[in-house]
């Protein structure tokens, strides 16, 4: 396991290079925009990255809220199953597959994106049990906040030389990132401020408050938006396959980087509690008596 | 006991409270009305624009004062004990929820209609579009509000610096239903836009958000 | 539509922003994890 992690961030490092040099040298420029649309390949893969985060906390939380009670839990996972198969059947009837084609998706990629829910629900189930799951939370939170504030500052400033405007409020993509942006930096503040026992839990119900709010975010701009005509940031439209290309491998050089760092996170959160439970003993037991040999399920592999 | 005949004895307890008092009432309208004088120096009324912004200054000012009012939801409670006193009841959490959130409503409501007038004398005020349609948006727009306001207010209970963690929490999730308020008000002033989408959104915000509360309260409730 | 040179003012400065943001918040982990480190010591027991 220790070996492993410099291993990894050499081969990171290596990748992240390799998508830099791509970027900027190998991708062709672009008509409209000239080079400086190049700041697309860090804008967009950390706007993926950090919403694959905070879906994997949205899991996360959910899990944690439904692991209270043996018959939440099974209730839960049923209900995850089921939305995952009614969204597969949903995405291919004729009405919902023909509104589909006509905003330009694919409806077996919308069918897959549902298929995520369940599949990502199990697979983090497995992976982190108990206690771990918080953790999880609380550590895709945290990095999910970083690349998302990486977006909300590139994105204004690929938006100022192209379109002449730093921001746009009715710019759906970017708006949307920055209430997502806002309703983690709100979660974040209130895992540090709370001085309950349940703190988790709370957190948890805020998590599930905003992923109930993300769509609502996105209907009410975009109607905003039919009403008032605003400059689309971003654009629209086809890409050429070489630029596509470039993006997804800096997409993969950036997700390896963010689970390196998720991993960081999550290992000292860890150590974080250890400390923190080694300290409760000491005041449970007293200064001089703390056994040697006390450990903590965290600290070892869950039965 | 049922679950209506336990909410209402809890909302009849509540304003009997506060109308006794009066304390908060009186600090809120006066606060109220500072919140439109404020407006009215700060953006000028004659404007030709005013009346595409008003709107947005209604809703704002109702905000602020939502949340003063929220945020003393819970403080009663945590006097005396009686929030332990909830939690070891019988009576089921969401009546108590129901009870502060139906509370809020009302308290927040007449703080709107105080404010409202002054609005519309501060800023000549003529409404170009369909009238009643203000009534569907006042009333699920403040519902918006409140709900989740109740809900974050008992969350920030058990924070340090309570009073900040209300707003730090609310105004977040509360965009959604800030931005349909403002534009459906908006909409409705000018004549200029329809606003049924709007009011669509706000029942489906209100409606999302009040069950995610119902279902969610009782653990908050007992958290320690 | 502003100058080659001017846009790539822009260009360099998002990608310098990135990784200066991703900078501060790894040094943030580096000097937690040291100062966790340290105080697991200080109580005597073995690290993590």
């Amino acid at each position: 396991m220790k070996r492993l992690f410099p291993i990894l961030s050499a081969i990171t490092a290596a990748l992240l290079a390799y998508a830099l040099y791509q970027a900027l040298v190998v991708a062709p420029t672009d008509a409209q925009q000239g080079d400086v649309y190049r700041i697309i390949y860090y804008h967009v893969p950390s706007a993926w990255t950090a919403f694959l985060l905070f879906f994997i906390n949205f899991i996360a939380s959910i899990q944690y809220l439904a692991s209270g009670k043996d018959s939440s839990r099974r209730a839960a996972k049923w209900i995850v199953i089921a939305v995952g198969v009614l969204g597969v059947v949903v995405t291919f009837l004729p009405q919902v597959k023909a509104q589909l084609v006509s905003t330009g998706m694919r409806p077996s990629a919308m069918a897959t994106t549902v298929l995520c829910i369940p599949a990502f629900y199990f697979l983090v189930g497995w992976l982190f049990p108990g206690d771990r799951l918080d953790v999880l939370a609380l550590t895709t939170a945290e990095v999910g906040v970083v690349f998302c504030t990486i977006v909300l500052v590139t994105g204004p400033i690929w938006a100022k030389p192209v379109w002449g405007i730093w921001w746009a409020p009715g710019d759906i993509r970017l708006t949307s990132t920055l209430v997502l942006w806002l309703i983690y930096v709100s979660y974040l503040i209130l895992r540090r401020f709370s001085n309950s026992a349940q703190t988790q839990m709370l957190a948890a119900a805020l998590a599930v408050f905003g992923a109930l709010d993300v769509p609502l975010v996105y209907f009410s701009i975009w109607f905003f938006r039919t009403q008032h005509p605003q400059p689309v940031i971003g654009g629209g439209g086809s890409m050429d396959p070489r630029m596509l290309h470039t993006l997804l491998i800096s997409w993969m050089a950036f997700l390896c980087f963010a689970f390196l760092v998720c991993w960081s996170r999550f290992r000292l959160e860890l150590l974080h509690r250890e400390v923190e439970a080694v300290h409760a003993m000491k005041s449970l037991v007293g200064k001089d008596r703390v056994p040697v040999g006390t450990s903590l399920p965290l600290s070892r592999r869950p039965q | 006991m049922s679950l209506w005949s336990v909410t209402l004895a809890t909302l009849k307890k509540d304003i009997r409270l506060e109308w006794r008092s009066k304390d908060a009432l009186n600090s809120m309208l006066f606060f109220s009305l500072l919140v439109v004088v404020i407006f009215m120096f700060s953006f000028d009324p004659l404007a030709e624009e005013s009346r595409h912004i008003v709107g947005g200054l209604v809703w704002v000012g109702f905000l602020f004062a939502a949340v003063m009012a929220l945020n003393q939801t819970w403080a009663r409670e945590l006097r005396n004990q009686v929030l332990d006193a909830y939690r070891v009841s019988p009576a089921p959490a969401t009546a108590l929820f129901l009870a502060k959130a139906l509370g809020n409503f009302i308290f927040v409501s007449v703080l709107e209609a105080l404010m409202t007038p002054l609005f519309v004398i501060f800023y000549n005020l003529r409404v170009l579009g369909p009238a009643w349609q203000l009534i569907p948006v006042a009333v699920l727009g403040t519902w918006a509000l409140v709900v989740n306001g109740t809900f974050f207010a008992a969350i920030s209970l058990r924070t340090r610096s309570r009073e900040i963690m209300l707003p730090l929490l609310l105004f977040p999730i509360s965009i959604p239903a800030v931005v349909s308020m403002v534009a459906a008000t908006t909409s409705i002033l000018t004549g200029e836009d329809s606003a049924h989408f709007y009011i669509v959104l706000l029942l489906t915000y209100d409606v999302v958000f009040t069950t995610a509360c119902l279902a969610l309260f009782e653990k908050i409730l007992h958290a320690e | 539509m502003t100058t080659t040179t001017n846009a790539l003012k822009f260009l360099y400065a998002a990608y310098i922003a990135t990784w200066a943001i991703h900078a501060f918040y790894i040094s943030t982990l580096v000097r937690r994890f040291s100062r966790l480190r340290r105080e697991l010591k200080e109580s005597g027991k073995p690290a993590l």
